[in-house]
């Protein structure tokens, strides 16, 4: 049976941002994933130390992206990072 | 149900090894990643390609399979035989590589039987559901004015009666702010696939497009219009009516104005802090030479303007 609910969320616009603990609840990732993604470049990231880091909506877009090729294609967070940035360079040039 | 023949969606022979399951189901991996895929259908058949993979790389499953399914043809309407989860014992999930939301009836009558029943139980495993993730399309005046749109989803659940995931469909109102851009996506939280053993809900990710306008064009939150105008408003200016979201505006033309003149409305673009601005690109409009007095006026304009446009391409 359908059921019909009238729901509102949050954009992920310019406004966005989370912090290193909600996106390890959104991605359902241990932190120690997170932070080896950070370190590998597949994110930029404002902050200084882990427990200030804001991931603002492009950061937790890509990170989510990079945890599904790292589980799908099997790619290490080298391979995704570089795997996100031609992807990006290639939307750019479909524009 | 409709038989599956794995082997031919993944492209190998049925004496195929692991290694060259595993090649063949990683190169069309990459080639149907949603993340990566530009073709239309690219999410069915990645689910496809990884239903396929998760049984033949597990050697029980693939035996199992293997023994039910070598009488079959893909696409053959199916019934697993009785006795078939007594005999293999398939309750346990075991699915490591890819997320399993969406497979087929077809799997999951063969493997999904009970996988789940000890989810909802003490002391079981807890995972969160799985994201979604669904496009809206909506009209440029939406975007403008804020919106209320209904959309239908197919959502993974597990049956509590069986312990099988079924597909349950969903309808949601969803509000769609004003001011949303093209491309971006809204997170509803909790209205993605159901958790298990107690886990909570994954989210829903709405990515929102614009439905083509037959005026404006939309670059991130500025629009663009092109505005017909006559020559002597170019040439002389003039002040004439435009069209924005808010609706009519004046707009002055600057004498002496040629074709592809940008002239900017402050803030007449997508509502946001700050708003987007409307950009109208000016197009001169010539009225054609049909009638004797036309072509007379032409004639005349010829005579008392004389200009060569081409001069400085040397023509």
């Amino acid at each position: 049976m359908n059921q019909e609910i009238i729901v509102s969320g949050v954009v992920l616009d310019e406004h966005f941002r989370l912090t290193l603990v909600e996106v390890c609840q959104l991605c359902d990732v241990s932190a120690e994933t997170v932070i080896e993604l950070v370190n590998e470049g597949v994110v930029e990231i404002q902050g200084g130390e882990p427990q200030d880091w804001r991931f603002d909506a492009v950061a937790f877009q890509r990170l989510k992206a990079a945890l599904r090729l790292e589980r799908d294609l099997g790619v290490n967070p080298a391979g995704a990072a570089l795997a996100l940035d031609l992807l990006e360079e290639l939307q750019m040039l479909r524009r | 149900m409709d038989f599956k023949d794995y082997y031919q969606i993944l492209g190998v022979s049925k004496t195929a090894t692991q290694d060259e399951i595993k090649r063949a189901y990683r190169k069309l991996a990459r080639k149907y990643h949603p993340d990566v895929s530009k073709e239309p259908d690219a999410e069915a058949k990645f689910k496809e390609v990884a239903e396929a993979y998760e049984v033949l790389k597990d050697p029980e499953k693939r035996k199992a399979y293997d023994q039910f399914g070598s009488q079959w043809q893909q696409g053959q309407s199916y019934q697993p035989p009785p006795g078939w989860e007594q005999e293999f014992g398939f309750g346990g999930g075991g699915y490591t590589e890819t997320g399993t939301g969406g497979f087929s009836e077809f799997f999951e009558a063969l493997f999904g039987q009970g996988r789940f029943r000890t989810a909802g139980g003490r002391g079981g495993f807890r995972m969160r559901g799985e994201d979604l993730h669904a496009n809206v399309y909506i009209d440029l005046e939406d975007a403008f004015r804020g919106t209320t749109q209904t959309i239908s989803l197919s959502i993974p659940e597990v049956d509590p009666a069986t312990g099988r995931l079924v597909e349950k469909s969903k309808r949601l109102q969803v509000k769609i702010p004003q001011g949303i851009q093209e491309g971006q996506k809204i997170r509803l939280a909790g209205q993605g696939a159901p958790g298990m053993g107690g886990g909570p809900n994954g989210d829903l990710y709405l990515e929102v497009h614009f439905k083509p306008h037959r005026w404006f064009k939309v670059e991130g939150k500025d629009l663009i219009v092109e505005l017909p105008i006559t020559p002597w408003e170019a040439a002389l200016g003039a002040k004439v009516a435009v069209p924005t979201l808010a609706g009519k505006v004046e707009l002055k033309i600057p004498p002496g104005s040629q074709t592809g003149k940008k002239l900017r409305l402050k803030g007449k673009g997508l509502p946001g802090k700050p708003p987007g601005d409307q950009y109208v690109v000016l197009k001169i409009v010539t009225p054609p030479a049909d009638t004797p007095e036309a072509k007379k006026l032409y004639e005349e304009m010829a005579k008392v303007m004389p200009m060569n446009p081409r001069a400085a391409m040397g023509g």
